[in-house]
């Protein structure tokens, strides 16, 4: 399961809209243990291209200080998919950086955007649920 | 010449779950030889068979991705902090 805040989604899509017609890209931060969203970074996709993406490396090492300067670590990682479905691609699997991560994809296909999430182990993917409320709060 | 080292969460169940450690060198290789030596299960995940910077892993001095630098020759001094971030990358 990963919980996130309304204002997250909004904000994920939003960012995941403006980066049209290329995939965009960010990272989310939480608590590992309560397996929430607490603070998300959106990056620049410096492959630029409507079809991979690569998150910007100097954001993300920005994105891991600031989100250990608030007792925070990074778990996962969102990007879009503009024309195909909310499930990971074969390269998404095979490049996974971590088993530990919330693997966020956002499809912009249709006209309402549909927002996934994916936990990659070994290679095996297995699809968890996004539970959106108003607040997600850091101590629960 | 201890330096600190600031691991990707990927690596930190390999360090008891230390999200930095300090280990020695002057090169950025020499620092990443040693924080394998310490901890030998972050060798394939960090460099090649043949001793290169493994493709998926950037490695930072401060705020310098070392590959527009000299890469693992890449001198490091105290005080100096060295990042190891998983490149993220998908389709």
């Amino acid at each position: 399961m990963l919980r996130m805040s309304t204002d997250v989604q909004v904000a994920m899509v939003s960012h995941c809209l403006g980066g049209l017609p290329e995939e965009a890209c960010g990272l989310i931060a939480g608590d590992p243990a309560l397996d929430a969203v607490l603070a998300w970074y959106p990056t620049q996709n410096v492959a630029r291209s409507a079809r991979v993406y690569t998150v910007d490396p100097l954001a993300h090492l920005r994105a891991d200080r600031d989100a250990e300067s608030r007792g925070l670590q990074i778990v996962g990682v969102f990007h879009s998919h503009t024309h195909t479905d909310a499930y990971p691609s074969p390269t998404d699997v095979t490049q996974a950086p971590d088993p530990s991560w919330h693997y966020v994809i956002v499809s912009l296909r249709d006209v309402q955007p549909v927002v996934r999430s994916y936990r990659i182990v070994d290679g095996l993917v297995e699809e968890e649920s996004v539970v959106i409320r108003t607040h997600v709060a850091q101590a629960s | 010449m201890p330096v600190d080292v600031r691991l990707p969460t990927v690596l930190r169940s390999q360090a008891g779950g230390r999200s930095t450690v300090s280990v020695d060198g002057s090169t950025v290789g020499e620092v990443l030889q040693s924080l394998i030596s310490e901890h030998p299960g972050m060798g394939e995940q960090v460099l090649n068979p043949d001793g290169s910077l493994h493709r998926f892993v950037n490695v930072y001095v401060n705020d310098d991705d070392v590959r527009y630098l000299s890469s693992l020759d890449t001198p490091v001094k105290e005080g100096d902090e060295v990042s190891i971030l998983p490149a993220v990358a998908g389709g």
